[in-house]
């Protein structure tokens, strides 16, 4: 049939040229039981997933509010996805619903070339393969740093006062930008400003711990940052930073690694070339950078027969594999000796070395980061006083913790 | 109509409303008295991820015999309430050498009560106005441009409202173009969403565009069905428009305004898709949003579902303590009990 022929010739045509492109990377083996993946949506789950999808009968489902499906659907039985993308935080409730199964044996059989740190242990278990790290780290533009002849800020207070200088040459629109918007966000940037002043969140018994004066520290530091960025920081997202920085409207951020390869992306930015990474400001001089680290990887369930998991763990190997990583290098800081890290790795492994502390993640980490998500713009927004604000949270986690079960 | 054929009409629709939303609410009711928590243990681990290992204590959901979680649920009473309304902060609130009402304030659901109350009651009005203005002068269009009218009056109803909110957003939030505009008008920088009540008279603006025209197709349509008989009456006694409209066209829609009104006010109180869309939730949040919030999963997988569940419970009594003034009026005009025949 004629018209049949004529659709299916571009197709063809298409199908040939998704193989032909450059980046796509022939798999070893065919793929014959189907495995489907539920993960995070950015720029790495796309390059691995894209990988994964050359061996066939593979399905990914990339959302960013993954986390909110996830322990349900991998509960199921039997569960709805064979394998998970997932990070520090995330592999949590997995865990504790035993939903995910040990991979011991699958990386004895395929596996062997795995860096040792690419192992996730929970005891003798291995529960997670990590695949790249990721933190919020400084990122500055170097041009405008080098007109005022600044040096790349070490430490909040040099922050500050670059900030300031910045905002007299009337340079950029906003000298800082920050990931503040009420919730998640803030959050965050509350726990990397707080345990960089070495503080303790929650005390050996799950009470909270964190009213206190390095708590109101943090909080005094952070209110002092915002002076400088958008009025509108507190609806301002990672994505919003990032495009504040592509479009040239801010000097320097305390963003994430994931968001440092779009700053060189000449479709969208128009600061190419310009941005340069370090390690996160520290808030006290010669302290740890004030910023957490965190990993991202894959799991795979427990309610899924063994020759899908084995399925699973060998897409996974080839969504992780040498190849695909080095025609990636700018998408993600991955964990492989394959290349030497990119320019894009920088600000995130001078955090680590400079001693950062991997995000607390637990059950009662949980809580207390929504708690503080909830709370903490009250402060910023001049309603109430620190000691106050940290009180509300301290009560609010205590509300959440004792209804969770936690205390 | 005879009960039989009555019975049969209405019997399906009655059991729809009872299994989809009786039952559900009944369900919620009760675990709005309960709380489930997974029983908890404190274990030592070996953790090891790409920056080391650690060794520490960890809590661990304690696991029974067939190797599943152990859940305990325990009756609390009015605990998850209290936890809601926090009766002994605000008795010391308002107690000689409390905070009062900056006090109250600073608790979520008061905060959200305040709120969502003037949310639903500025737009009412506001909602009822330009509904009857725009049905008046449609109504007075030539009838050449009557459809193309109502067409483009309808636009913003029809659109999703968390889609119309998104686009409202994007046209104000940095130097979106109206901001930018603005700016350019006033000579100032403006920040729209760097503060509460920019927001508020933002949502305020966004949901009397987006329900007017509800209102609107509501009273053009009585507006067809007015007594011309009336109106004429009127103009020989020598009325003036505005009396016609006070004596003859508002009274032949006033079953119409409270239909309006009821359904409005149960709308505008769930009030959720603004504090999505504007991400007000820095600034203002409603109760609706509050539910939400709490059956929201945390990254470690925790939701307040018992919690959730007496917010969903006060969300309900609330809007029912609003609607019962409306409801008894419309009671009273079909006759109370009787079937007014």
């Amino acid at each position: 049939m004629k018209p049949t022929k004529i659709i299916r010739t571009p197709l063809l045509a298409a199908a040939l040229f998704m193989f032909a492109m450059p980046g796509a990377h022939a798999c070893d083996f065919r793929n014959t039981t189907p495995v489907s993946m539920l993960s995070a949506g950015f720029e790495a789950w796309k390059v691995v997933s894209g990988a994964m999808e050359e061996c066939g009968n593979f399905n990914a489902e990339l959302d960013q509010e993954f986390r909110t499906k996830q322990p349900a659907a991998f509960a199921a039985q039997p569960s709805q996805y064979t394998l998970g993308g997932v990070a520090n935080g995330t592999l949590v409730p997995l865990l504790n619903d035993g939903s995910i199964r040990a991979l011991n044996s699958l990386v004895d059989k395929h596996g062997a070339h795995l860096l040792p740190n690419q192992l996730i242990r929970n005891d003798d278990d291995v529960v997670a393969i990590a695949m790249m790290i990721n933190a919020q780290h400084l990122m500055y533009r170097r041009d405008i740093l080098d007109d005022l002849n600044i040096a790349p800020p070490k430490t909040y207070d040099q922050v500050l006062a670059a900030a300031k200088q910045i905002q007299a040459a009337g340079v950029v629109d906003y000298p800082l930008g920050g990931t503040y918007k009420s919730g998640w966000n803030l959050a965050q940037e509350f726990v990397n400003m707080y345990l960089g002043l070495d503080g303790e969140l929650i005390d050996s018994g799950n009470r909270p711990a964190l009213n206190n004066a390095r708590g109101q520290a943090a909080l005094r530091m952070m209110k002092r940052l915002t002076v400088y960025m958008d009025p509108e920081y507190l609806v301002s997202d990672s994505t919003y930073v990032q495009q504040q920085f592509q479009q040239g409207k801010i000097a320097m951020a305390n963003l994430w690694a994931s968001r440092a390869g779009a700053m060189d992306n000449a479709e969208e930015s128009t600061v190419v070339g310009l941005v340069d990474f370090a390690a996160a400001p520290a808030v006290i001089p010669g302290g740890a950078p004030a910023t957490t680290l965190w990993w991202d990887g894959m799991v795979i369930a427990s309610n899924v027969s063994d020759a899908e998991a084995e399925a699973a763990f060998r897409l996974m190997m080839h969504g992780i594999s040498d190849p695909v990583l080095s025609a990636n290098k700018d998408a993600a800081i991955w964990l492989t000796d394959a290349f030497a890290p990119a320019r894009i790795a920088a600000g995130a492994m001078a955090s680590a070395q400079g001693g950062a502390p991997s995000y607390p993640a637990s059950t009662a980490m949980g809580l207390l980061h929504t708690a503080l998500g909830n709370n903490l713009a009250d402060y910023l927004t001049g309603k109430e006083s620190a000691k106050q604000t940290l009180a509300d949270v301290e009560a609010a986690y205590i509300t959440a913790a004792e209804e969770a079960g936690v205390l | 109509m005879r009960r039989k054929t009555f019975v049969a009409f209405v019997a399906p629709s009655l059991v729809a409303m009872a299994a989809l939303i009786a039952l559900p609410l009944l369900s919620v009711l009760a675990q709005s008295f309960f709380v489930t928590t997974e029983v908890m243990e404190t274990v030592v681990q070996k953790n090891c991820d790409p920056f080391g290992c650690k060794t520490e204590e960890v809590l661990a959901p304690v696991r029974g015999d067939d190797g599943r979680i152990v859940r305990a649920t325990r009756w609390v009473g009015f605990d998850n309430y209290r936890a809601l309304l926090q009766p002994d902060t605000v008795a010391a609130a308002f107690a000689a050498g409390g905070r009062g009402w900056a006090a109250l304030a600073n608790i979520d659901f008061y905060r959200a009560l305040r709120f969502t109350l003037t949310f639903t009651l500025i737009t009412l009005p506001l909602v009822l106005l330009v509904g009857l203005a725009l049905a008046l002068s449609v109504n007075r269009a030539l009838q050449s441009l009557r459809g193309p009218v109502i067409f483009v009056s309808l636009l913003p109803f029809i659109i999703t409202p968390l889609i119309g909110a998104l686009s409202i957003r994007w046209l104000f939030i940095g130097d979106g173009i109206l901001t930018a505009a603005l700016e350019w008008f006033l000579e100032r920088d403006i920040a729209l969403f760097a503060q509460g009540w920019t927001i508020e008279v933002l949502m305020l603006f966004y949901r009397v565009w987006h329900v007017a025209p509800f209102a609107f197709v509501v009273f053009y349509a009585a507006l067809q069905t007015v007594s011309q008989d009336a109106l004429e009456a009127a103009l020989i006694d020598g009325a003036t428009r505005l009396q016609r409209l006070r004596y003859v066209i508002i009274p032949h829609l006033a079953p119409l305004i409270v239909f309006v009104a009821l359904i409005h006010l149960m709308d505008a109180y769930r009030v959720f898709e603004e504090i999505i869309g504007f991400s007000a939730q820095a600034h203002r949040i409603s109760l609706q949003w509050m539910t939400f919030d709490l059956l929201q999963p945390d990254d470690s997988g925790n939701r307040a579902i018992a919690r959730a569940s007496a917010s969903a419970m006060l969300t309900m009594v609330g809007v029912t303590l609003l609607l019962a003034p409306l409801l008894r009026r419309t009671w009273r005009d079909y006759g109370g009990g009787d079937s007014g025949r």
